[in-house]
Formats: structure tokens, sequence, C-alpha cells
């Protein structure tokens, strides 16, 4: 009798899971696992939270959902049937719709363009865009995403084009919707819009899946919540039983330490001083406008802005990836206008960039190349002819040493590491030229716990050091707890200079990145140093 | 790991290799008659003869020079065709030199071949700048260069170097002071296999341990990552296609003067096209430039004695030369086994 109840308890519970994935393996062809026997399901009409660190395999698990990847082992069960979900239209006539982190739209389209794209409504051999205008407008208006449908999408801000990706899923009949860290390139306000929308949705019968690392969001919004850490399920719970501090340790094994120690700064001289600076970007339009501060040495100087605010530009000038531009940058007292980017460089500037695979690493060569980069021409590592191999390996070594970069030897391809590993890499080849400037564009970008802790203890030794930092960052979190002095930029201006960043808190430094609010230029004019 | 990946490329490379063997072999059986003596002829041929392995050796040499001129300009990711150009012009420089100018014994062919390569040099430098300049595509521009280069060549050998009393269109006789001196008694084997040798070792070293050829490489595997460390890309573009060249030129100068008497070629020669076939099957490497060429001149050699003594053609060998090519060109050939190598390893890493 026992077993017998027990089988109906688990019929019920099946029968009350609208999608459920069993056993899903996945390695990539680096070697890499991102998912390891995952179970993962949901029930319909909840908002169902995944959660865990960067790497730890939730994008892989729904690219999976969404048929972007195809996993090794494991079935898919829709409603009750086996499903085989081979690529993103097979998802979507199965109902299932995703918003990616970065948006999969066309610029120069119209938000109706981009809406019905790929299956346009036809007018003979045209497409019927007033059909287009009016689906779009009465979509928009069923779930209160209001956008405008011939808006060209490059017209448009961060949190309007999200909405223009949600409606696109809609459009295409999606039940469940994937959202990928959807508030990762929202403000504080943009992000309480979402989820009242996302509420809305919900009571409308939709189930989403909400991918997030921050905590209180999930809090907030969620029903359930999947923890993911190291490409393993750590478990299914309902939100309202488990704290933010029970979820941090599933996700991580150990309580994040976010706070950075450090002492206050204590400035000297100025190194880099940026002065009236605009930069016109390649589409004709003022990325950065005006715009003057100026970093001392032993102090870190963050940037904060919501993307795309012309921080981007700011970086490309200062290290000479860009070079047309009206105002001066000058390092060390050098006009860098004239000087090539070997040569500001040798002026003791390094740069961590914000898309290492692409000007960060050369993914094939190995570690030890990897480290040699911005050496390999200096006395210490070649003679005159050939190049000192000992030397090179030793350097190789203490640095992967020095910066616990986890491989098998220095000879191993870089693309054989993970994220983190990668980025130290980077970090240590940077690093390790003794700085007097270091430009550190999103150093923690998309990297596990234990690398992004290490990177930012190393940012403030060699701030102690005597480096000065511009430290640019999406992360709040980590622009607040690792700036000395803080520059908000909204538009390719500056809007706010915070001069100690300990004052500020979340909701005002939000204000300012959305250019709500405006600090006087007086105010402003503070960044400057003499 | 690493060790792992590279023993699983040479094993593709040989897999590769030997299916496009197996199939030249089973079109040899449908279309002989005396399929068994064309097969040993064309597989052994080459070794049956100390004439016929001279045959061999003297191929290489100029498929030595081709494959590293290529080879470097591939390292930097410059995909220029112009080792054809180069490689024809530059036997027509040292023809220039060795029928108009009387120089003493060595020095006589040292500056024909110097003077071969710097014209190799300008010839592929100019794609290298249109590209640096323009945005030209350098892999069209090469290849239209190469006819250029051919007629150009053509001319000045018909108007300026031209025997007259000679049956077809070819140059005066080389001074005998230009000529290269022959290695090996009973093969025509000359001295240019020791300077191609040479050569070999020198682009290895210039590739591995100068700091030329890390800017090189690094150039070619990401060039964005090579400004963003402070080199100068553009110039390094136009260094490797310069050295491309110029390599391409001495080998078709020290061709011109070992194996002939006369420069008499009417058309490309071909060795260009052959070093893109030797560069890839050697990956690009220098160390391995050696084998491709090898291999690819016993194949030729072994096929030229079988049209010759059976009843199929030479042609043949153009079957397997393709079906390499595109089996180790194609990334994902056996890349299903090795994601499963892959997977089987991280499972046991795991447990």
């Amino acid at each position: 009798m026992e077993t017998a109840v027990f089988i109906i308890k688990g019929e019920l519970l099946m029968q009350s899971e609208l999608l459920s994935m069993n056993g899903i393996t996945k390695v990539y062809p680096n070697g890499i696992v991102a998912n390891e026997s995952v179970d993962f399901s949901i029930r319909k009409g909840e908002i169902h939270a995944l959660v865990g660190e960067n790497g730890a395999g939730k994008s892989t698990l729904m690219k999976i959902l969404f048929g972007l990847e195809h996993p090794e082992e494991g079935e898919i069960i829709l409603n009750g049937e086996q499903i085989q979900i081979s690529s993103p239209n097979a998802a979507i006539d199965h109902g299932i719709g995703m918003v990616h982190q970065h948006f999969m739209l066309v610029p120069s389209l119209t938000v109706a363009e981009n809406m019905v794209l790929g299956s346009e409504p036809k007018k003979g051999l045209y497409v019927n865009l007033k059909k287009a205008v009016a689906e779009t407008k009465e979509l928009a208006e069923k779930y209160n995403l209001i956008v405008d449908p011939t808006a060209k999408i490059r017209d448009l801000p961060v949190g309007i084009k999200q909405k223009v990706e949600i409606l696109k899923a809609l459009y295409r009949g999606a039940e469940v919707l994937i959202l990928d860290e959807p508030t990762a390139v929202l403000t504080p306000q943009e992000t309480k819009e979402l989820f009242e929308e996302l509420h809305l949705l919900k009571d409308q019968g939709n189930t989403i899946i909400f991918i997030s690392h921050k905590l209180h969001e999930i809090k907030e919004l969620c029903d359930r919540l999947t923890i993911m850490r190291n490409g393993k399920s750590q478990g299914v719970f309902n939100v309202s039983d488990v704290s933010e501090a029970d979820i941090s340790r599933l996700m991580v094994g150990r309580d994040v330490i976010l706070k950075v120690e450090k002492e206050d700064a204590d400035p000297g001289d100025v190194i880099l001083d940026v002065d009236k600076l605009t930069v016109i970007n390649d589409f004709g339009k003022q990325a950065v406008n005006d715009i003057s501060f100026s970093v001392r040495k032993g102090e870190i100087l963050g940037v904060a802005g919501v993307e795309g605010n012309g921080q981007g530009e700011l970086v490309e000038i200062i290290t000479g990836l860009k070079q047309i531009h009206f105002g001066d940058v000058r390092i060390c007292g050098n006009n860098i206008k004239p000087l090539s980017i070997k040569e500001i460089r040798n002026l003791g500037t390094c740069h961590i960039p914000e898309d290492r695979m692409t000007y960060g690493v050369a993914e094939s060569l190995d570690i030890e190349q990897n480290l040699l980069a911005d050496k390999h021409d200096s006395p210490e590592y070649t003679g005159k002819f050939l190049t000192k191999p000992k030397v090179i390996r030793e350097n190789s070594l203490k640095l992967i040493e020095e910066y616990k970069i986890k491989c098998g030897s220095p000879l191993q391809e870089v693309k054989m590491l993970s994220g983190g590993n990668i980025q130290k890499v980077v970090v240590a080849r940077e690093f390790s030229s003794s700085p007097q400037l270091i430009i550190a564009d999103q150093p923690t970008r998309g990297i596990d716990v234990g690398a992004t802790e290490f990177i930012r203890k190393r940012l403030v030794e060699l701030r102690d050091q005597g480096s000065a930092v511009l430290l640019v960052s999406a992360d709040l979190n980590e622009v607040m707890e690792l700036s000395d002095s803080l520059i908000v930029m909204y538009g390719g201006e500056i809007t706010a200079y915070i001069k100690d960043t300990k004052s500020l808190n979340e909701e005002e430094l939000g204000l300012y990145m959305l250019g709500i609010n405006r600090q006087s230029p007086e105010e402003i004019g503070r960044a400057i140093h003499v | 790991m690493f060790k792992q990946k590279r023993l699983f490329e040479l094993s593709r490379t040989i897999l590769a290799i030997a299916i496009a063997l197996l199939i030249a072999l089973v079109t040899i059986l449908f279309v002989s008659e005396e399929p068994a003596k064309a097969l040993s002829t064309f597989l052994l041929g080459p070794l049956k003869s100390v004439r016929h392995f001279g045959n061999v050796l003297e191929m290489m040499i100029p498929l030595l020079f081709t494959g590293l001129a290529v080879s470097i300009m591939f390292s930097a990711a410059q995909f220029n065709l112009g080792a054809e150009g180069a490689f024809f012009l530059g036997g027509i420089a040292s023809t220039y030199i060795a029928v108009r100018w009387a120089l003493p014994n060595v020095i006589h062919p040292a500056f024909a071949i110097l003077l071969g390569g710097v014209v190799g040099a300008v010839f592929c430098g100019i794609p290298a700048i249109l590209k640096v300049k323009w945005n030209a595509s350098e892999l069209v521009s090469s290849l239209m260069l190469n006819y250029v280069a051919l007629f150009l060549g053509l001319y000045i050998i018909n108007y300026f170097l031209r025997d007259v009393n000679a049956g077809a269109m070819v140059s005066y006789k080389l001074a005998e002071s230009s000529k290269l001196i022959k290695m090996i008694p009973g093969t025509r084997v000359h001295f240019g296999i020791l300077i191609a040798v040479l050569m070999v070792v020198l682009v290895y070293y210039l590739m591995y341990r100068t700091r030329w050829g890390y800017r090189i490489r690094l150039t070619g595997l990401n060039s964005s990552f090579a400004r963003y460390s402070g080199i100068k890309t553009a110039s390094v573009i136009v260094l490797a296609q310069l050295l491309g060249g110029f390599i391409a030129g001495v080998g078709g100068s020290i061709e011109v003067l070992g194996m002939y008497r006369r420069f008499s070629w009417q058309t490309l020669p071909g060795y260009g096209w052959d070093g893109i076939i030797v560069a890839i099957l050697a990956r690009n490497n220098p160390a391995l430039i050696p084998v491709g060429a090898f291999f690819l001149a016993y194949l030729r050699i072994g096929a030229d004695l079988m049209s010759r003594t059976s009843d199929v053609q030479s042609e043949v060998v153009y079957i397997i030369q393709g079906v390499m090519i595109v089996l180790i060109a194609a990334e994902s050939f056996l890349a299903h086994y090795r994601h499963k190598l892959v997977f089987k390893e991280a499972r046991n890493r795991s447990t």
C-alpha cells in the first residue's frame, strides 16, 4: 500500500510540471563541462529563477532549452511528452522564447519590422507594414509593454530594446519565456518597471524563467528557484523558504565576501589628466562630450554608468586604440595625441580590455606566448636577434604561480582555460609591467567569484603601491566597493563626481546614471585635480 | 591535453593522406590494364634508382622555397598567392644577371640569387601595400598580379634576352660561372639543396625565436590583440609579404641556375601553387615544410614514372592532392570523434 501511495504522489507531482529537463550533460569542445546531469523543471504560470555564478552553467542549460546547444546526454519533457529541440525554430514551435543578454535586434529597422522579422505579414509580394505596426501596438497594449512601433531600434534606450525583445518572443507565440540576466543592463528604476511587466505576464498565464545572480531581485520577483554551481544543480526551492544567505551559500559553497578590504586612499600627483575631451564615434555621434577629470597616484577612480554612454570610447582614446579626438589627454604630463599604442604603453600604461577574447589574448596561442605580448621586444626577453627562452619560461612560471592560473603547463593553449583563468592571464601580463596607470575596463565581467576576488584584491594592492587606477565597470557593486572616488557618465557627459564613494547609495547613483539628476558644473569640476 | 591535440592533428593528416591515396589506388585499379605494375611504379618507382630518387630531391628544392614563402605569409593571415609570380620573376631576374653580366664564379650566382629575391620581395610587396593603404584583398590582387608577372617576364625574355638562333622562345645560354654546382653524381641535385636546408633553419628560427616572427604569428592569430599589445600590425603585414616574396624569388633564381642551361619557361611553372599545398600540409610550421615538400615531390615523380611505363596518366596525382587538401582544410573532419574524446576525458576527470 505504501508504495502505491508514493507512486500516486509522484504522478501528481509530475503532472504539475509544465516542462522538465532530466539528466542534462553538456561538454564544450574545449573540454569544459558546462552541465553535469542537471535536472530542471518548471510549473505553469510561475516565475522560476535560475541562479548561479558566472560560469555555473545557467546560460548553457537555457541555450539547450532554446535549441542553440545540443546536450550529450539527457531528455526534455514538455507536457508529459519527450521532445527534441534541434534549433531555436523548434523551440519557438514548442512555445519557448528567449530574450538574450545581448539583444538580437536589427538596429536600422523599426520596432515593428523587428517584431515580424522572419514571419512577416504579407500583402501580395510586399511586407504588410501597416499590419505589422497594428499587431505590435495591440500586443504592446495587451501586455502593457509600451513601445513606439515606428521608432528605429538604434534610437531606443536599452530598457525599451529589452521590451521589444520580450514582445518579439510573445509575438511568436512563446508561453515559456527565458530571460537571460535581463537586469544586467538596466538601471534600478528600469528594473522596477520590468518587474511590474513580468508580473503582468505571469498573471496572464505565461511562465517565466529568470536567470540572474542578483539575490534581492529573486527574492522580490520569483516563486521558486533552482540553484546551479559548477555545472550541477544544487536543488529546487520555494523562494519563501530560503534566505538570501542560504542562496548565496548554495551558489558558491561558502559565504561570498562582497566587501573589498582596503585602507583609505592617499592620492599623490596627477597621473592621468583628461582635459575637455570630445570623441566622435564611427556613426558621427558625439560619444564623449567635453569631459574633464584626472586620476592621481594611489587612487582608484571609478567610472559608473549604463553601458554605451561613452565609457568605451573614453578607454579607447586613453589607451591609443582610437586616435581622432578633440581636447587633450595627458599621461604623466605627456600629451598622448601624437603617440602610438606602444609609446603610450611605454609611459607606464596598462589596459585590461573589456572584450578579453578579442583584445586580451590570442586564444590558440599558449599561455606563455600570451603573457609575452606587450614585452616580447624588451631587452629582458630578447637579445639582438634571438629571444631568451629560459627567461621567458621563468617569467611565465612565476606569473602562473603568482596569479594562480589553473593550467597543466605554460604551453597549454589559452582557449582551453576557463573564463576566469583567461582573465588572470590578461591581468598577470598587464600588471607585471609595474604600471603607473591601470585602465581596467570591466575587469571581472563574466568570471567566477574566486578570480573576481583575486583581481579586485590585486587592483587595491597596486593602488597601495602607487598606481593610478581608472576603473570602468557596469557592475554597480564593483564600482561602489572598489573605487575611492567616482564619476558617473550619461550620454557622453559626466553627470556627477562623488569624492567619497562610501557616502553614496545605489538609488542616488541610479538617478545620475539615468541622467535624471545632475550635479552643478562646480561640483563636477571637482573631478579635476592639479 | 595539448600533446593529445597535436597527436590528433597528426593522425588527422595521416588519415587524410591515406584516404586520398586509397582513392587514387582504386582509380588506378579501374582504369589500368596492368594495375599491379602501375601501382608498384607509382609507389616504389622513385626508390628504384639513384637517378629517380635524385629527381625527387631536385623537385623538392623549389617546393621548399615556395612552401616556406607561403607559410610565412599565411602565418600572418595574409593569403597572398603571389609566390608563383615572385618565383617566376626571380628566375627572370637571375637569368638577366647570368646572361648579361660577367662575374667570378661564386659571386655570380650569389648576386643573381640575391637580385631574384629582391624582385620577388617587391612583387609580393605590391598586394601588401594595396592591402594596408586601401584595404584591397591581397588574395585577389596577388592572383591577378601573377599574370602581370608572367607576361612582364616573357616580354623581358623576348625583347632583351632571347636567343634568336635557338628554336624556341628561350634566353641565351646562362654563363657557366653563374650556374650552381651539382652535388650528387648521377643526378641533377645541385647546391641549391643546401641553401634550401639553410633557409628552412633560418625561417624556423625567425618564426619561433625572434621578435619579428612573434609579431608575424601574433598578428596572424589575432590582429586586434597584436595592435592592443603595441605591435604595428600594418608594418608586420608588409614585412611578412616582403619576406615571403623574397624567399619565393630566391627559389625561382636557384631553380633556373641549378637546373637549366637557358631560361625556357613559357608559362608559370606552378611551384608557387605547390607551395600552398606544402604549407597547408605542414600547417605553416617551417620545421615540417621539408616533410610536406618531400611527400609532394615523391608523389609527383612516382606519378611521372608511372605514366611513362604504364597506361595510367600522371594526372592521378591531382586526385590525391585534391582529396588531401579538402580533408585537411576541413576543420570538422573527424571533429565529432575529437569531441567524443573530449567528452570522455571530461567524464574521467569528474569521477
